[in-house]
């Protein structure tokens, strides 16, 4: 293969590994260690993406993670990933890229005809047009716009890969490993501390990987890195090292989110591997040296494929070994870009020109470039460039001149300056301050336990960097509680200081209003656009964002952002700090949403919970519902049954013979001390004091509003000890509702609370033969009717097991429901099973369970309630205990609106042809026929099929329904209405004599 | 200026050299007929339809920071009206109608696009929720409709809808003249009509205290820019209303937390409508620039910071894969916080208040944005006739005090 582009120095690329890649299906070669954007350069290709609006061509401009336009997607099928930046992406053997948001190709796009209708793409032009007539945004213009926008696509496959988390704690956290972070970690590694090192990068060392120069104490920078991070290997117990992990997110409490990149790099993963991995790192102290990012120069047309930063192009060279042109033009207002100018030289670049835009450049740098005989022009603009998919040439034009000379070239390297990347200090929510003097935002006072060391601080020199990363890495370890460490110097030599900088828009002799001046390259945001928005009054930075769009890109103004503050502010001649910052925001740079997820995905969702006779109902072919966390059996169909004639059976055998019922998940609360009396008097409506031990109770919660919130049988234990059962969906909300008054409203009341909703196993025995099927399994419990009257409870044995013994009822039958520890669940559920077959018992669900409580005229929580429902409108008063001085919810009862006449009561309802079931949720109305805008007297909160009944039913709602016994209403439904009469709730055994056999 | 194609085209021949300023920058005049606190879309709304439907053109409008920059501009733009009661299937109903008119009634394109609501159904319990909304808004002419699996699929071919997903979607209740507009066009638009009429906006302006005479009854306002009379003043200051409320001494049911919502890069388009899962907590729509948008929960904890905990994001996007796994390896762009005001019942209060001339529109929680012409239309009656207008006469702070209370949470069973 031809190495015409590739320099004589390899720099970190292994020449001796090639590799194959494709890009837009055409093969290309690269090597070991390159990226996709370096590998693309060395084959001549700059072309690789277009912009967002106007579908330029655009080549690549950086060489990190801060890329605009060389956004290129990876892999194919269901691993097809868009919008990743060339310069991130490693280089493996058989790597599959595509250009992006271009069509037909990337040399040909049709889309570049918005660039000719730029005149009217302004900013916020969609704000002006496309309003008529109303229906033509959505069904018109909005298809088109959004066919145009958008960059790469997504896969329309599932995701094959996983994904990971892990949670960490240290003492230092060091995010980046440039000069500063590296010295940083080993300082606080010397002391012992554990220190995780993040760097988003694949290898450690920053900057320093670009160095050709530099000496570290004598060794050449690459050398130095090597060996700071081999003895940070080294230190394996109390050192994390953490390459190609971005920290995005800076939150409360020295809390931070970072993502590393696993496989992505890799052309055979392992599969076990996650793709990406979370990282949850609470750190005691943190030390940001995230370095600084170089800014493009703003003038008219500076967005042609060959127009790159300087010191990317520098990185390119020196680290990749590449040579991304061959006769090149430098434009800066910093000495930086004359080391650019001289590595590339040394690479074999032509240097014609460095214009500096700085009336004056006496550094070492601009000397050295002058004495290495490259033509220097200070006080010089870059006015502009030609070229079509490539630059060929470069416009250049001394300051205060209309004339313009055309330099041949192709390759313009810029420089503006840098901007300290204060992204993780400002999400720490610590305050910037502006720099009048260098014209840069940089970190003030912290906020939480951190420091910022090097170029992120505004730090401009390498010395500086050392020096600030090793006295970083002291202090925090130091502040951590570890060791004091000792003071570390390095010593420097072929480094020189860089310094200079320029915001805003390079002046020059065209009119303004008329070229293109890109400060936001990928959702092509010019200067002129920045100026209209402040016209058009847009005076605050966020206003400018906004109405432009600039810095709203996949680079969240990296590049942009400075450059469009420095010229909106010259627009408004207010200072730079007047006009303010726009929020720097988690993340730093994009995260994969599976990083995010990681492992909480299929039933790692959410946790199963199964209760202990889950696989018997498996076995028995039961149809399962999810209720909350949990799996609930839903019904057990026989064969060739549908859930209706499953449901119908299981009713008829419970109320014939008996039925068996897995009750567990009804959640259980223990409500303990010497105070549990007064605290169950608080928190539930019914009175406690009086209840004997072995009784149970139905106890009534209401929340502060008097509404009902949730409900459930309580048994005395003892004296101090009740057993309280909730709602399965209710359990967690009522524990916290308990906590929250025990701790904040009646800490006095000395009470303990357990949850042991998973304490027990329940199982629910109801029928007229429910005594006769556990009686032969029962141990020291007496379960006549006369000695263990309905609702109540007892302590014994059952199987040899100890039980708490309820005789309570949901069904409306005899019925025992028997608490063991969940261990025996399936045990007693089959000893159970075994006596219940005897009588031709069955196994029921939670349908056949709504159906006969509903037939009862039992509310379930949740369905015959919303949250506004009173015990009064459910008929519950008897309930209320009417001599406590107070409950919660009590005052809100006799407030004007809960205790008005007409308010929503619960009701039976027949409908007047005896086979039509009504619609859950369905309207209660007086005429059959409402006009639209009727208000509704109610709704069908329960409706089944009765088998015991013969015939349909239902529970309703229905305004001051208690009133209406007999009348006729309307279900109006889509197909016509529904006559249905009032009736009372209870459908079934009126006078209880059931539950008292 | 008038907005139109001509214009644009017009405008270009001249390098938009001439386009106006939007709104005016006045500096305050020493007293007002009625004074607006918080220049976001319903406060800007206020203004408006003050000045256009009730004739009160000497009005101003008070902001701390720049206008539109509260939840106005931080919000996942979702609009709907198929809500369970009454009351509040009026006040969204009303301003969803207002929103199909609104791009030409502001010369403003607002991009009000009906792309369909669609509301995800995982449980026999969720089933008989949404189905009580779907006839009970079809009783109030409101569309809502609901779907088998297979068509919330065919409308959102990208949906999962397997019943291996450890939440299966059971079905779904679409509304489809729901959908979504641009939320900052929707301060500009009004901000811009209304300075147009007169209305001055009064940027980076804070207030620090209400004056109030020996009846009671409000004078002005202490400002960051000095004191300024009135004798009505209408509060719309989002999650800092309790703040401002408290000037004039009057406690407010509410209680701030931070919301989250968060935006993918840029993809070409994949979802064509909204998606909502109160269950599984997470809702999804895709703006014109490409961009996902998804919103994500409230704190478990008051807070005034405009940020939330990482736990948060991650839940909404695990459930988010879930529903769409095809979307697992896009990824985050931004995530951001904002300040939502909760009232007990989730629902807004618009009302006048036991102060003379103080008038409050607060308690949005986290579904104000598809409210604003409404609200603002009839938050505007409520201060000129000094009595509500009847689609909000039902939302008072009173309603706390006689339990009229009205409870969307409860009915839906969800947090937020």
């Amino acid at each position: 293969m031809s190495l015409t582009l590739r320099a004589k120095r390899s720099g970190r690329v292994d020449r001796t590994k090639p590799l194959s890649f494709t890009f837009d299906g055409k093969t290309y070669r690269g090597f070991e260690g390159d990226t996709l954007a370096s590998a693309l350069l060395a084959n001549g290709v700059h072309l690789m993406g277009r912009s967002f609006k106007y579908h330029r061509p655009r080549g690549v401009i950086t060489a990190g993670s801060d890329e605009p336009n060389a956004l290129v997607s990876v892999g194919s099928g269901a691993r097809h990933t868009p919008n990743l930046r060339a310069p991130q992406v490693e280089l493996y053997d058989g790597l599959v890229a595509k250009s992006q948001n271009a069509w037909p190709s990337l040399s040909f796009d049709v889309g570049a005809i918005n660039n000719f209708l730029s005149p009217l793409f302004v900013a916020g032009f969609y704000y002006k047009t496309f309003m008529w007539p109303n229906v033509a945004w959505k069904k018109l213009y909005e298809p088109i716009i959004r066919r145009a926008a958008g960059l790469g696509t997504a896969s329309s496959e599932p995701d094959p890969d996983h994904y990971s988390t892990r949670f960490a704690h240290c003492d230092v956290l060091v995010v980046g490993s440039g000069p500063a972070g590296l010295s940083a970690a080993l300082s606080a590694a010397r002391t012992g501390a554990r220190v995780i090192l993040c760097d988003e990068q694949a290898e450690f060392g920053g900057s320093l990987l670009s160095e050709l120069h530099a000496t570290v104490d004598g060794k050449p920078a690459a050398q130095w890195v090597e060996e700071a991070v081999a003895e940070l290997k080294a230190l394996a117990g109390t050192v994390t090292l953490l390459p190609r992990t971005q920290a995005f997110g800076y939150f409360a409490q020295n809390f931070l989110g970072l993502v590393e990149r696993v496989t992505d790099h890799l052309a055979t993963p392992d599969p076990k591997l996650p793709r990406d991995r979370l990282w949850q790192v609470r750190a005691k102290e943190v030390v940001i040296a995230a370095g600084a990012h170089e800014r493009p120069m703003v003038f008219p047309d500076n967005d042609r494929p060959g127009i790159m930063l300087a010191d990317a192009a520098r990185t390119y060279a020196n680290r990749y070994g590449v040579r991304p042109g061959g006769r090149a033009v430098v434009a800066t207002a910093h000495d930086s870009a004359y080391q650019a100018a001289l590595d590339l030289k040394a690479a074999g670049v032509s240097i014609e020109l460095i214009a500096d835009l700085r009336k004056e450049a006496n550094g070492p740098l601009p000397m050295a470039a002058r004495a290495a005989g490259i033509r220097v022009e200070t006080g010089m603009a870059i006015t502009g460039s030609t070229g079509r998919l490539r630059v060929n040439a470069a416009l250049v034009s001394k300051l205060g001149t209309d004339g313009e000379e055309a330099i041949p070239c192709d390759l313009i390297l810029m420089c503006g300056g840098w901007t300290p990347s204060v992204h993780l200090f400002s999400q720490s929510r610590g305050k910037l301050v502006f720099d009048d003097a260098r014209q840069v935002f940089i970190p003030g006072e912290s906020a939480q336990a951190e420091r910022s060391a090097g170029a992120c601080k505004g730090s401009e020199t390498l010395a500086q960097a050392f020096e600030d990363g090793f006295a970083a890495g002291l202090d925090a370890a130091a502040k951590a509680g570890c060791a004091q460490g000792k003071a570390t110097q390095v010593k420097l030599a072929g480094v020189l200081d860089a310094h200079g900088g320029f915001l805003g828009a390079v002046p020059h002799p065209h009119d303004a209003g008329r070229v293109k001046a890109f400060v936001d390259y990928q959702n092509d945001v010019t200067a002129k656009d920045i100026k209209l928005a402040t016209r058009e009054g847009m005076r605050s930075i966020e206003h400018v964002k906004r109405y432009t769009t600039t810095g709203m890109a996949t680079d969240q103004g990296k590049l942009s952002n400075m450059n469009a503050l420095a010229i909106a502010a010259e627009a408004l001649g207010k200072p730079i700090p007047a006009v303010g910052l726009t929020t720097f925001r988690q993340p730093y740079t994009p995260i994969s949403f599976g990083a995010m997820a990681n492992h909480s995905r299929g039933d790692l969702f959410d946790p199963v919970r199964k209760t202990a006779t889950h696989a018997w109902a498996e076995a028995q072919g039961a149809v399962f519902e999810d209720v909350g966390l949990w799996k609930r059996a839903w019904y057990f169909p026989h064969a060739g049954e549908d859930m209706h004639a499953a449901v119908l059976r299981e009713c008829k055998t419970v109320r014939d013979s008996a039925g068996v019922f897995d009750a567990s998940t009804l959640g259980k609360i223990e409500v303990v001390g010497p105070d549990a009396a007064e605290f169950m008097n608080i928190l539930y409506t019914n009175p406690w004091s009086k209840l004997e031990v072995g009784r149970c109770r139905y106890g009534l919660m209401l929340n502060e509003a008097g509404f009902v919130m949730d409900d459930g049988v309580v048994g005395r234990i003892a004296e101090d000890r009740f057993h309280v059962t909730t709602t399965t969906g209710g359990a967690p909300r009522v524990l916290n509702h308990m906590e929250d008054y025990l701790q904040t409203e009646f800490p006095n009341l000395k009470v303990a609370l357990t949850s042991t909703t998973e304490q027990y196993s329940v199982v629910a025995v109801q029928g007229p033969n429910a005594r006769k099927i556990i009686a032969p399994l029962i141990d020291g419990i007496d379960i006549s009717n006369e000695a263990m009257p309905h609702m109540s409870v007892r302590l014994g044995k059952i199987c040899g097991v100890p039980t708490r013994l309820f005789r309570m009822s949901f069904t409306g039958e005899l019925g025992f429901e028997v608490n063991v520890p969940a261990d025996y669940g399936q045990a007693i559920w089959e000893a159970i099973w075994a006596e219940a077959q005897k009588y031709e018992a069955c196994a029921y669900g939670t349908e056949t369970m709504h159906v006969l409580r509903a037939e009862k005229g039992y509310i379930i929580v949740g369905q015959e309630t919303d949250g506004t429902v009173t015990p009064n409108d459910l008929g519950l008063d008897w309930a209320i205990g009417k001599a406590k001085p107070d409950f919660v919810g009590k005052r809100s009862l006799t407030r004007p609106d809960l205790v008005k006449a007409d308010r929503k009561q619960l009701v039976g309802l027949l409908t007047v042809e005896p086979q039509t079931v009504l619609e859950e949720g369905a309207q209660i109305t007086l005429i059959g026929n409402p006009p639209a805008g009727t208000s509704a007297l109610g709704h069908v909160t329960s409706s089944y099929q009765s088998a015991v009944l013969g015939r349909s039913f239902a529970l309703a709602i229905v305004s001051a329904g208690r009133a209406r016994m007999g009348e006729t209403l309307y279900v109006p439904m889509p197909d016509g209405p529904i006559a249905v009469t009032v009736t009372d709730p209870v459908f079934y055994d009126k006078e209880g004599a059931k539950l008292h056999v | 200026m008038r907005f139109s194609f001509l214009n644009l085209a017009k405008q270009a021949l001249s390098a938009h050299r001439h386009w106006p300023e939007q709104w005016r920058f006045p500096e305050p005049k020493a007293a007002y007929d009625a004074i607006i606190i918080g220049a976001g879309g319903h406060g800007l709304g206020t203004a408006y339809y003050l000045a256009k439907e009730h004739g009160l053109r000497n009005i101003a409008v008070l902001e701390k920071g720049w206008l539109g920059g509260g939840n106005t501009g931080r919000n996942t733009t979702i609009i709907r009206s198929n809500y369970l009661w009454e009351e509040s299937q009026g006040l969204y109903e009303h301003s969803v109608k207002l929103w199909e008119n609104l791009s030409s009634e502001l010369n403003y394109n607002v991009m009000y696009s009906p792309r369909g609501v669609m509301m995800l159904a995982h449980t026999v319990h969720d089933i008989q929720v949404f189905k009580r909304h779907v006839h009970a808004n079809r009783l109030q002419g409101i569309d809502n409709e609901w779907l088998t699996p297979e068509e919330a699929k065919e409308f959102c071919p990208i949906l999962n809808i397997s019943p291996n997903m450890r939440y299966p979607i059971l079905g779904a209740a679409l509304q489809r003249r729901g959908g979504t507009a641009r939320h900052d066009a929707v301060a500009w638009g009004y901000a811009r009509a209304a300075s147009a009429m007169g209305v001055d906006i009064i940027q980076n302006c804070e207030v620090k205290g209400i004056r109030r005479d020996p009846s009671g009854a409000v004078t002005g306002v202490e400002t960051t820019k000095g004191f300024i009379g009135t004798k009505k003043i209408g509060v719309v200051a989002a999650g800092h209303t309790s703040v401002v409320m408290g000037m004039a001494d009057v406690r407010m049911p509410l209680e701030s937390y931070p919301l989250q919502a968060l935006v993918s890069e840029p993809i070409k388009p994949i979802m064509p409508c909204v998606v909502m899962s109160n269950t599984i907590h997470a809702y999804m729509s895709q703006s014109d620039k490409g961009e996902l948008v998804i919103g994500a929960g409230t704190d478990a904890y008051t807070s005034y910071s405009q940020t939330g905990g990482l736990h948060i994001t991650t839940h909404t996007l695990d459930a988010i894969c879930e529903l769409f796994p095809n979307v697992r390896r896009l990824r985050m762009l931004r995530n951001w916080g904002g300040i939502v005001d909760v009232t007990p019942d989730r629902s807004p209060i618009l009302s006048k208040t036991p102060v003379k001339g103080l008038y409050v529109n607060c308690g949005w929680g986290t579904g104000g944005f598809k409210a604003t012409p409404g609200s603002a239309n009839v938050f505007a009656h409520t201060i000129a006739k000094d009595e509500p207008h009847p689609i909000n006469a039902a939302f008072t702070i009173d309603r706390f005090k006689t339990g009229r209370l009205i409870d969307e949470a409860a009915a839906a069973a969800v947090a937020h």
